[in-house]
């Protein structure tokens, strides 16, 4: 599904990616763990195609697409997702229209028909019950005033309505409570098919335990330093990063 | 479809019928201030100020000469002058306009020919062709709860002298202002709104300043809105071309709110590029009462509103809204003061301009709160997004406290669309086109959200959402524009 070759990223001038390698297959769940500043959110931010951020070398196969020639629209029109560390508060702008903008563009871009009010309407309702999301929140501007839970739990809620290929949750866990946290993850094991694969960036073990990853990646100094099971995430806890220098 | 050329033709023939005296242009150019645009309006005063006062009323004439003699002093306001460095005139002054002084009729009946473009909207409605109230209503206005009288200013003043006298200039004469002597000068009828003590008009009244005319045209007109101790009401003025000649409209609203009262004034302007569009709105609130105010520029040539709360007593609140959305060469210039003259009142003001292209922005916000106004609350927020470098945007707060226990705030930006948001959305599919859209329009909404007649709203909102797709590169509403 996704095949990431040899990337170098830079911000503000700074290289952050130093030759990143790792291939995502379909059915799978990658962590990626790693001390602060290793570039576990800058390859997030490469991999959407955020602006700020600029690819120097390096390759980047998606669904056998070239996917540094595709904007932010079209990359997640393709099917990538990314459930951001910071959801932007955007007020005025009403959860539902930005929903239903969201899902007719994407449908557009795959050349079908704008969905039928009423199944929007369903799907709104069944993905909401998902992440046991207030109606509450929906009726209001995307994020504003939400909490911190509300916000990741809105984040899922989304990754819900748009069903991507591949979905990249970049500290998902970060500021949740342990029953947000299951809310959270729950939402997310129940969206995996054998068809998509996630992208898990954590900091902690913790949130492991919710979503069982098949791989885990320790990324240090913007490269991929070891890669092991489940139990690697459980060793690093222990030992903390410094062992693997 | 509507009979456009034979409505200009009509009004061509009834003013070449009656010759000069219909449509006085004075193109006089000798004499003393021969540089200054004022020198022809001054000598057309002279000449014709017989035939003004003939064909408006005795309340209005009472105070016209003295107007026309502070003209003379003050002349057109340019952007030398602090309270109008925003706003330059000196272009659309050069142009040679007509004025109808003589009052002649429009053959043409707006209650046939326009068609509201608010669907669903229920009001009584009323309009001002140029510078006159048009006479005929319609059924639908008789229904107006008792007691209330809405009409032509000039007749008001004839039938009911003692109560236009009693407000009729209160406030306009106070003003130092070039325009709004002039208007006082020339200013021969408009629209008056009586709501008696403790009466409720159930449904928004509507004004429609129509500006139709087959040569470049002037009008001025004077509006007065009076509502008693406890009365409701709400008031949306719509401004609207019909021809595609230069038009220079001068309008003074004065509005009183008793004690206890209740006003909501709607401005909405969609007029084309050609109009130089002067408001001058001067409301005066008593004790306890309320007003909110939103003026809304969509399409425009060039804009000043000037617009003048007098907090003159306790407890009043006070909401004063606007945006503007412009490109091309447009100007829109909003100058605001709120003068807190008595303790305990609140007052809000918030203003949003999305610019393009060369488009420019004045926003003035002047507060005042007067030695004896304590416990004031007055706060005011002006944000601005500037599409382009091109666009330009002048903000200026100015406040003058001279009470010691108040709360007062302000807050003016100037920036883009938020490069985080556009992102966020971009990632969800949105093209960047669609995200610029919805963020432009998510700006606005507080705005729009100020609009408490429902109908109203929904439209502004499609109008809104229109106009920034740049589907409404036309003022929209005027079915002759179709």
């Amino acid at each position: 599904m996704l095949e990431i070759k040899n990337l170098h990223a830079n911000v503000n001038g700074k290289e952050i990616l130093k030759g990143l390698n790792l291939t995502v297959k379909a059915g799978e769940i990658h962590a990626i763990m790693g001390p602060n500043g290793a570039g576990k959110s800058t390859l997030a931010s490469v991999l959407t195609g955020n602006p700020a951020f600029e690819v120097t070398e390096g390759k980047v196969i998606f669904e056998g697409k070239d996917l540094l020639e595709l904007n932010p629209e079209e990359r997640a029109s393709e099917g990538i997702f990314l459930s951001f560390q910071y959801p932007v508060e955007i007020p005025g702008v009403s959860m539902v229209n930005f929903m239903r903008a969201a899902i007719n563009e994407q449908r557009k871009y795959r050349g079908q028909e704008p969905i039928a009010a009423t199944d929007f309407l369903r799907m709104m309702r069944e993905k909401k019950e998902l992440v046991e999301m207030d109606n509450k929140l929906t009726n209001r501007s995307v994020n504003e005033g939400f909490s911190g839970g509300e916000k990741k739990r809105n984040e899922i809620f989304q990754m819900a309505m748009l069903d991507p290929k591949l979905s990249i949750l970049d500290e998902t866990d970060s500021g949740l409570d342990i029953d947000a946290l299951r809310i959270v993850a729950n939402g997310v094991n129940k969206l995996k098919t054998p068809e998509n694969a996630s992208i898990v960036i954590t900091h902690y073990q913790r949130l492991l335990d919710y979503i069982i990853p098949d791989f885990v990646h320790v990324l240090y100094d913007g490269k991929i330093v070891k890669t092991g099971d489940k139990y690697l995430a459980l060793e690093l806890e222990e030992k903390g990063y410094d062992w693997l220098k | 479809m509507i009979p456009r050329r034979g409505t200009l033709i009509n009004l061509q023939v009834i003013m070449n019928n009656t010759d000069t005296n219909n449509r006085v242009k004075s193109t006089s150019t000798s004499s003393v201030k021969q540089d200054g645009a004022e020198f022809q309006y001054i000598e057309l005063y002279s000449q014709h100020h017989e035939t003004i006062k003939k064909h408006s009323a005795y309340v209005l004439n009472e105070v016209r000469d003295e107007a026309f003699k502070k003209f003379c002093t003050l002349g057109f306001p340019d952007s030398r002058l602090e309270n109008y460095k925003y706003t330059d005139l000196s272009e659309s002054l050069t142009v040679d306009y007509g004025l109808n002084i003589n009052r002649v009729r429009f053959a043409v009946n707006p209650y046939d020919v326009f068609k509201c473009d608010v669907p669903g909207i229920s009001s009584y409605l009323y309009f001002v062709v140029n510078e006159g109230f048009y006479p005929v209503s319609t059924p639908r206005n008789e229904t107006l709860p008792q007691g209330v009288i809405i009409g032509s200013l000039k007749t008001a003043a004839e039938e009911h002298p003692e109560l236009v006298k009693k407000y009729f200039g209160k406030l306009s004469v106070k003003q130092n202002d070039g325009l709004v002597a002039f208007n006082g000068a020339f200013a021969q009828d408009g629209f008056f709104m009586y709501v008696p003590e403790n009466v409720t008009i159930d449904k928004p009244v509507q004004l429609i300043n129509i500006l139709r005319s087959n040569a470049d045209f002037m009008a001025n007109s004077h509006n007065l809105v009076i509502l008693e101790k406890g009365a409701k009401a709400k008031l949306l003025v719509c401004d609207h071309t019909v021809d595609d000649v230069r038009f220079f409209s001068n309008r003074v609203t004065e509005v009183f709110v008793g004690e206890n009262a209740q006003y909501e004034h709607y401005k909405l302007e969609n007029v084309h590029n050609k109009t130089t569009n002067l408001c001058t709105l001067l409301v005066d609130q008593d004790t306890s009462s309320s007003f909110l105010g939103n003026v809304i520029t969509l399409h425009n040539g060039l804009t000043r509103n000037t617009v003048e709360i007098d907090l003159d007593g306790e407890h009043c609140e006070t909401l004063m809204c606007g945006m503007a959305l412009s490109d091309k060469n447009q100007q829109i210039d909003n100058f605001t003061s709120v003068i807190h003259n008595k303790p305990n009142s609140h007052s809000s003001e918030l203003f949003k301009y999305v610019l393009d292209d060369s488009a420019k922005g004045g926003f003035t916000g002047k507060l005042y709160v007067a030695k004896d106004a304590q416990k004031t609350q007055a706060y005011q927020t002006n944000k601005n997004i500037l599409l382009k470098g091109t666009a330009k945007m002048r903000t200026k707060p100015q406040l003058e406290i001279y009470a010691d226990d108040v709360k007062c705030s302000h807050g003016a930006t100037i920036g883009q669309l938020d490069d985080k948001a556009m992102f966020y959305l971009r990632q969800r599919g949105i093209t960047e086109k669609e995200a610029r859209l919805l963020l432009m329009y998510a700006f606005t909404a507080d705005v729009i959200d100020n609009i408490r007649i429902d109908a109203l709203q929904d439209r502004i909102k499609l109008l809104v959402e229109k106009r920034l797709r740049g589907e409404l590169s036309k003022c929209e509403g005027c079915v002759i524009c179709k």
